[in-house]
């Protein structure tokens, strides 16, 4: 199997650097996975982006290895999912130990039909190089390397900031930034913007580990086994035989000493057994929760790890990233082409610091369980264990890591309440993102879903075409389940959306559901449009605003 | 699930519940016993299944404990 080899981005000098004043729309400090996805999507959308990031290659080591559907929803309506999946592995299913037992095993059993997988895991160099490669072809994207934000001042109508490089310093003026910089950003930092939360006293050895093991590539989870007394222990598989490796250590551990390789590979041998394996990398961590008070600062808005940080269970860092930019772009994209007015980025923050909160507690509770504070959590923790095996209510206790869900972002703000005669059947509700279902195309080919919907406001009607919208407004693009348009082979469009002639769903261009109607006026989806786009429309006379 | 944990008497032969509460622990060591305890809550706890009355239940335990 090929493996990754490290690009090596070169230094291009830009214009500004030979004195030409420069100004863009939007700059992004960070070619993380948050920023990179930030600036593919405002780029798909024409937007003019500047990317900065101070190294001159992807991420190294492979940090986050777990993507989400949800996150591979929004890669794919960025076109670079495909690629992605066929390189990552495909997971669903896990076994929990318990000292020398297995206490359960769990299978994520999704239902069918959906284009994307539960789960891939694949080494975050990966997801970065794809991206950087769809945005190298991304006419409107300016990717600069070895290039560092080392100034940041922001006034009322822009952000003035300087930028380091090789050749020299020269300024650039942006009336938006998105700080996707990671943990320790320099934006935040330069804003002086306090970062708090909870630092759980423990360390963790995390490693990736090269062997050809037929271990099924299911995850493995132990809480005190006989190879790593007193701790817990992680074992899951990435792409061209890796193998991502987590060992809890303890407060007292020192993480100078834990690195090397004498004190790695014997642990790494106990657990492993006889298969040869060869380090590639190990790094010693520990973890925190914490998050930014508002991630909206001005004009400067904060995706990622520079908004936020979490325990690593349940995958929620490097997956909630990927949905802040999701949530983001799209609202930039707007009030950049003047279409919305400013307060659309409002709700940035309004969407998404509930669902950081949600993905704070998840990993939190996880967190503790795994690591128990005290005499008494322990004693709690290895009673649900030894419970698990033969106790049902108790393997749901049982807390290796809630994995990353969607956000539902509820029926407040840009979301429209649902008319309870409307009578909605099933667990959808406005806010939530949209499900995927086979479809077939009018030549009979099959598809999906998702791949009709997003990037514009949609109207997803079920049988009729929607009704033609107000001179003016806002451009929906209409996609109708019908035969002769988008067919509904096995009835899963249907069943999700408890869709039937005359059903009309408002789906916003990052595919949550914004408002959904039985029997849809034109007034009904216009206002529920402009709730959705924050207010606005700025071009013909506003018409009346829901109460 | 409105709660309103019940504290009348509801055990048949209250002796004989306590002393198999303390026979339950019997040649136990003080772990074991911590653990066995673990064990019953989580056990009640689901059985009760009524998270106010479970609330009301702890509430009620720490009591006079702290401040
Ligand atoms: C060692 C390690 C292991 C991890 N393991 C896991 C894991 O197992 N599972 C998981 O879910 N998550 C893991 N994470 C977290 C996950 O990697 C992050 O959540 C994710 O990378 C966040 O992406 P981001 O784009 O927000 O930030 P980052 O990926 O940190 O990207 C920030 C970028 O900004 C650049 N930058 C910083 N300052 C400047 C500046 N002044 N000017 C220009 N550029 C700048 C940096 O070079 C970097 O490229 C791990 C992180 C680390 C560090």
């Amino acid at each position: 199997m090929s493996e990754f080899a490290y690009p090596k981005f070169t230094f291009q000098p830009p214009p500004e650097l030979s004195g030409k004043g420069g100004h863009v729309p939007v700059v992004v400090v960070g070619a993380g996975p948050s920023g990179l996805t930030a600036a593919l999507d405002l780029g798909k959308r024409g937007i003019p982006v500047v990317v900065l990031d101070d190294d001159d290659t992807v991420g190294v080591g492979s940090r986050a290895i777990c993507w989400s559907q949800r996150s591979l929803d929004i890669f794919d309506r960025l076109g670079v999912a495909d690629g992605l999946v066929d390189k990552g592995v495909t997971w669903q299913s896990g076994r929990v130990f318990f000292r020398d037992d297995e206490v359960y095993d769990f299978d994520l059993q999704r239902e069918g039909g959906q284009k994307m997988p539960a789960f891939i895991n694949l080494q975050q160099y990966y997801v970065e190089a794809a991206l950087v490669e769809a945005l190298q072809s991304c006419d409107s994207v300016d990717l600069r390397f070895l290039s560092s934000l080392t100034n940041l001042r922001q006034t009322p109508d822009g952000v003035d900031l300087t930028i380091t490089t090789p050749e020299g310093e020269y300024a650039l003026r942006a009336d938006y930034v998105i700080a996707a910089d990671g943990a320790n950003s320099f934006c935040r930092r330069s804003l002086g913007l306090a970062f708090d939360g909870k630092v759980f006293e423990d360390r963790f050895l995390i490693a990736d580990v090269k062997m050809r093991a037929d271990f099924p590539s299911e995850r493995r989870f132990w809480f005190d086994p006989p190879f790593h007394r007193g701790g817990s222990a992680l074992l899951h598989k990435q792409a061209d035989d890796f193998w991502r490796i987590d060992l809890q250590l303890g407060w007292q551990a020192d993480p100078e000493e834990e690195r090397k390789p004498e004190r790695v590979v014997p642990r790494l041998k106990a657990m492993l057994g006889d298969v040869p394996f060869e380090v590639q990398w190990v790094s010693v961590y520990t973890f925190q929760c914490r998050r930014l008070e508002r991630f909206r600062q001005g004009r400067v808005f904060f995706v990622g790890d520079s908004a936020h940080q979490m325990a690593p269970f349940g995958a929620r860092g490097g997956n909630g990233g990927l949905h802040d930019a999701d949530n983001l772009a799209w609202k930039l994209a707007l009030v950049v082409q003047g279409i919305a007015d400013d307060t659309l980025l409002d709700s940035y923050d309004l969407e998404r610091l509930p669902a950081t909160d949600a993905d704070i507690l998840h990993s939190t509770r996880s967190t503790e369980f795994i690591t128990p504070e005290g005499s008494v959590s322990a004693q709690f923790r290895d009673a649900v264990l030894a419970l698990a095996e033969r106790h049902g209510f108790a393997r749901e206790l049982v807390n290796s890591g809630r994995l990353s869900t969607p956000y539902w972002y509820g029926s407040q703000g840009l979301n429209s309440v649902d008319d309870p005669s409307d009578d909605f059947k099933g667990s959808l509700v406005p806010g939530a993102p949209c499900p995927d279902a086979p479809i077939t195309n009018p030549d009979g080919s099959r598809g999906w879903l998702l791949n009709h919907l997003g990037t514009d406001f949609s109207l997803l009607c079920f049988g009729a075409a929607p009704t033609s919208l107000p001179a003016g407004s806002l451009p929906v693009r209409p996609v109708v389940i019908r035969t002769d348009e988008l067919g509904d082979p096995d009835g899963l469009v249907s069943a999700r959306y408890d869709g039937y002639p005359g059903t009309t769903y408002l789906v916003r261009p990052d595919q949550h559901i914004a408002a959904r109607f039985r029997y849809a006026q034109a007034t009904d989806i216009q206002q529920a449009l402009e709730r959705a786009a924050g207010g606005l429309v700025k071009s013909p006379a506003p018409t009346a605003r829901e109460a | 699930m409105a709660g309103t944990l019940r504290t009348d008497l509801r055990l048949h032969d209250p002796d004989a519940f306590y002393q198999s509460l303390i026979d339950a622990h019997r040649g136990l060591t003080d772990d074991q016993s911590q653990q066995l305890n673990a064990r019953l809550i989580l056990l009640l706890a689901n059985h009760v299944g009524d998270r106010e009355i479970l609330a009301e239940a702890m509430a009620a335990a720490r009591d006079g404990l702290a401040d």
